[in-house]
């Protein structure tokens, strides 16, 4: 956003400088995936996410986006330590987040705070605005008095831009443009740091979603705060992100300036991904062509060996691409890809060509496990 | 003569001891064989209520349905359910926003393939088989042989929407309604199976409804755009016509309102104020004058009525945008 500080794009790896208020380091959520009922054993794993970096700097939004089942809202969970992570770990202002327990978590956690993406599930229904709005103040003791408290919550209100008489109402009085901004209310009446907005906009309205996108900007703007945005929309994403990175199968694929990857994308999948989005002016559709992918995104139970791009990649090569799992590295200054022939293809060495589209299985583990399983990564979160 | 025409079409909802709800209001439009014609608008706008209505499928208790839909000279609203049963699946194929809750989860895909054909075209069991492997290969499905004996859960989502349009383009209708089709699926996905209608729509000459409130879907696939709200068509143009020069206020803060992937980037958006009211008072006034920057004072006096403004356009407002002054693009 136009408020972020424009900063010399960091030294390769996860070096913490003073400025990144987030990092994370080789951070996996694997979910076990149990069958039987007396035996309980796990016959696999969801590798929901697999090995990430990223370093989110003060002040500035970072935009997070893949399709359904890359792991975006997972990642933005383990952030907050929502998921547990299986192994790697997250660097808050220079605390170790996986070393904290209990109480010194739970303060912790006043610091960074969640925006859902359906306001009408995670607000409940019989608590009212006041008190949705106290419940954060009181658990981090910043309830100080009731009037005190009065001025603080008509401030966060008109932060948002809710009438007063808000208070006293229940969720579903509002519609879902402002259920949203009691959501973001609910964030910030503890002062964070840092937001994450977890698909913030795709719940609402096309004519809503311009307005929740800038009072979150304009509230970015009047209180310093971070952003971490996961969102399927690229175009939202584009428009709010100073960074954005694209996860694939669990994986990021490619990370620059927001100007820069649309500007420029290197790995294959953000082309395609790119490629795929409609744009509302006819002349601009009727000329651009697509990069259309065939075949869907395989199973994060079982994910190809190699590049996880590969089983659908229009520029995959007989090398590497099916044995080697590309790392993240600088390509171009603060644009990193995770591709072996990003250089080549950038420079037009390698043109695409035909895939076949790969039978995707919905069970990939093991041919002798019967076939029911958790269909998605939220159901075998939630058993 | 056009394959369907749309007169008046109302749908009034009725409950015992509430007020009745019109969700469609006096809503006309024409489609030529071969079209594809867009339905544009947000939720409550009434385009999926439309389609159903079109289509038949509202329940005959509580929805109160008038005016007239002829198709190829039938006015489909005085049929009987019996022969609207002929018709569905024959004259008029749809398909439906979420292809899991729109197949039977418990019977094969095979099997919800062949039934069009053995109802409709009386093919015997093995030979509708055959047909169905090649439908769904049409469709892009690989291994169709194998896929027919599967169950729905067992396909993907983008699968899965491919199988609904292979069932419902099984007996080459002229008319195909499509309701929010790729909304469920992810970009990448919802690129296939555009791509896959428009390739479909060409070979079979099938005229499409599309509906749709993704302005960009829009863009590259319909010819004619109806623009939809509260329950009225407030604009209709040519899709280069109304993205080059919208004149309601709603369509002009529509797409004023999207970022786009191909504009400059870092300025605020331009939102529409205020949020789709839930009644529709469109018999004192116009419907959008709540959040419109060019209201005027009689907006919230007087209906406006549908007016041609010429190339085809029709328009619905008292104080339009008034169009670029640079030269017009006209295709």
């Amino acid at each position: 956003m136009s408020t972020a500080v424009n900063h010399e794009p960091e030294t390769p790896g996860s070096g913490a400088t003073n400025d990144t208020l987030v990092s994370v380091e080789g951070i996996k959520v694997h979910f076990p995936i149990k069958r039987g009922v007396i035996l309980d054993r796990t016959v696999g794993h969801v590798y929901a996410v697999d090995g990430v970096d990223l370093a989110v700097r003060r002040g500035e939004t970072y935009g997070l986006v893949g399709e359904s089942g890359c792991g975006k809202s997972t990642l933005g969970r383990a952030v907050l330590r929502l998921s547990e992570p299986t192994a790697g770990r997250v660097v808050f202002d220079g605390t170790d987040l996986s070393s904290l327990k209990g109480e010194g978590l739970r303060r912790m956690r006043r610091r960074m705070q969640m925006v859902f993406q359906d306001p009408m599930s995670s607000l409940d229904p019989r608590q009212s605005v006041e008190s949705i709005l106290v419940e954060g103040l009181r658990a981090h003791d910043l309830d100080k008095g009731r009037e005190e408290t009065g001025k603080r919550l008509r401030s966060l209100l008109s932060a948002v831009g809710l009438p007063n008489t808000s208070l006293r109402k229940y969720p579903h009085e509002f519609s879902g443009g402002q259920r949203q901004r009691i959501g973001i209310a609910r964030a910030l009446a503890v002062e964070p740091d840092l937001i994450i907005a977890d698909e913030p906009v795709s719940a609402l309205d096309v004519s809503v979603q311009a307005q929740v996108v800038n009072l979150l900007e304009d509230l970015q703007e009047e209180f310093g705060l971070t952003y971490l945005v996961i969102a399927h929309d690229l175009a939202v994403v584009r428009h709010i992100s100073d960074r954005v990175g694209v996860m694939y199968l669990g994986g990021l694929v490619e990370e620059a300036t927001s100007d820069d990857l649309y500007a420029e994308p290197l790995h294959p999948y953000t082309k395609a991904l790119l490629s795929a989005i409609p744009v509302p002016d006819p002349l601009v559709e009727d000329r651009r062509e697509r990069i259309l992918l065939t075949g869907d995104l395989p199973s994060p139970a079982n994910p190809p060996k190699g590049c996880r791009f590969h089983t659908r990649c229009p520029w995959k090569q007989e090398t590497r691409c099916d044995t080697e799992r590309p790392e993240m590295r600088e390509v171009l200054p603060g644009h990193k890809v995770a591709c072996h022939w990003a250089e080549d293809i950038r420079a037009n060495r390698i043109q695409p060509h035909a895939v076949e589209a790969v039978l995707v299985e919905e069970d990939g583990i093991s041919p002798d496990v019967p076939l029911v399983g958790p269909a998605s990564v939220t159901e075998a979160m939630n058993p | 003569m056009p394959l369907l025409e749309v007169r008046d079409l109302t749908v009034v909802f009725e409950r015992k001891g509430e007020k009745p709800f019109t969700a469609v209001d006096h809503v006309s439009f024409d489609v030529e064989p071969g079209q594809t014609v867009g339905l544009v608008g947000e939720s409550g706008c009434g385009k999926s209520v439309t389609s159903l209505a079109i289509m038949g499928l509202l329940p005959r208790r509580g929805a109160r349905v008038s005016g007239s839909v002829q198709y190829e000279g039938v006015n489909l609203l005085s049929l009987s359910d019996r022969e609207m049963r002929d018709r569905r699946g024959r004259d008029l194929g749809m398909v439906f926003q979420d292809p899991l809750s729109s197949l039977n989860p418990v019977i094969p895909i095979g099997v919800q393939v062949t039934e069009v054909l053995e109802r409709h075209q009386g093919m015997p069991r093995k030979k509708a088989m055959l047909e169905a492997a090649e439908l769904l290969d049409k469709v892009g499905i690989p291994d169709p042989t194998r896929r027919l004996t599967e169950y729905p859960h067992q396909l993907s989502g983008g699968m899965r929407q491919r199988a609904l349009i292979a069932i419902a383009l099984a007996c080459r209708p002229r008319l195909l309604i499509a309701d929010e089709p790729t909304t469920a699926l992810d970009v990448t996905i919802q690129a296939q199976i555009l791509a896959l209608l428009k390739e479909l729509v060409r070979d079979l000459g099938t005229a499409l409804v599309m509906i749709t409130h993704d302005l960009g879907v829009v863009a590259g696939l319909c010819d004619e755009v109806n623009v939809l709200y509260g329950g009225r068509v407030v604009e209709k143009a040519h899709r280069h016509d109304l993205f080059a020069a919208p004149r309601h206020p709603y369509t002009h803060g529509l797409l004023a309102s999207i970022p786009r992937l191909d504009a400059p980037r870092g300025e605020k958006l331009n939102p529409i104020r205020g949020s789709v009211a839930d009644n529709i008072p469109w018999a004192e006034g116009c419907a959008f004058a709540p959040r419109c920057p060019n209201k005027l004072d009689v907006c919230v006096q007087v209906t406006p009525e549908q007016e041609d403004i010429g190339a085809g356009r029709l328009l619905r407002c008292h104080n339009p945008v008034q169009p670029p002054v640079s030269e017009e693009v006209s295709v």
